[in-house]
């Protein structure tokens, strides 16, 4: 399956809905749209993966660019995911550390407001 | 014999078949369905590493996968034609018996990430060799020809 992207606005957090697959040849489209989002001063992101079917290295790489990005003006950028074989490679590269990870786009918003 | 090859240009939009036709295969050869998420991502990284090395330095070349099943095991080797002290110098230390040999001897490299105006793009490459060696069972990166192969095998089920 090829890579769908959506965003809209809830409580002033930028939710970014992502479906399909990221890897080497979608992930330059996700890329993309989360540095048009930054650009728009968009800083607080909350990237919605329950419905990716597969992320490779090359999609943690765009990931880690937007979490920077956002950082950069003091923003932050919080992931939602469940799928076990979504999160083992966040496991396995030790990025868990790293990014906010919730079970839903309500919880991840409800995280950033504290 | 490979039970199957595949050799394809090294555009990213094939990296995507490759991982289709590598986890038919692996479910054909009796590997744990539970696995076959992590045969998928492996291959995937070790397809797209090579696309990334074949447009950087020999893009009219193709980039083979051969897929094996010797009965007990089932392996797949991914092929490059890149320079091997070119593409090997991302090699990674694997934990446990499984050997990671790396052509020049530069285990431990982690490579460098692609980093624009301050931001990252794209992590090091060695990231992608580290979620291989993680995911499967062994893993061996060898020079091949004038390239390089990584090699990644999988237990079977028993039958």
């Amino acid at each position: 399956m090829d890579l769908k992207l959506g965003h809209y606005n809830k409580d002033g957090i930028e939710v970014v809905d992502v479906e399909g697959e990221i890897d080497v040849y979608t992930a330059p489209r996700l890329r993309e749209l989360l540095i048009d989002l930054v650009n728009k001063k968009n800083y607080q992101l909350v990237v919605n993966m329950e419905k990716v079917e597969f992320l490779d290295s090359t999609g943690l790489g765009v990931l880690v660019g937007g979490l920077k990005r956002v950082r950069a003006h003091d923003g932050s950028l919080d992931l939602v995911c469940t799928q076990e074989r979504i999160l083992k490679i966040f496991r396995i590269t030790g990025l868990t550390k790293v990014f906010g990870i919730h079970a839903t786009v309500d919880e991840a918003i409800a995280d950033k407001d504290k | 014999m490979a039970t199957v090859e595949v050799r394809f240009t090294p555009l990213p939009a094939h990296v995507r078949t490759a991982r289709l036709v590598a986890t038919a295969v692996a479910r054909r050869s009796g590997v744990d369905e539970s696995l076959l998420d992590e045969v998928r991502l492996a291959v995937g990284e070790a397809c797209s590493r090579a696309v990334e090395s074949h447009r950087l330095h020999c893009p009219a070349e193709p980039v083979r996968v051969a897929l094996t099943d010797d009965g007990e095991r089932f392996e797949v080797v991914v092929t490059d034609a890149a320079p091997a002290d070119v593409t090997v110098t991302d090699a990674v230390s694997a934990p446990g018996p499984a050997p990671v040999v790396a052509g020049d001897g530069a285990g431990g490299s982690m490579g460098s990430a692609l980093v624009v105006d301050g931001v990252v793009q794209q992590l090091p490459a060695g990231v992608g060799l580290a979620v291989i060696v993680g995911l499967a069972d062994d893993v061996r990166v060898v020079p091949s020809g004038g390239g390089t192969s990584i090699a990644m095998s999988w237990k079977r089920r028993t039958l």
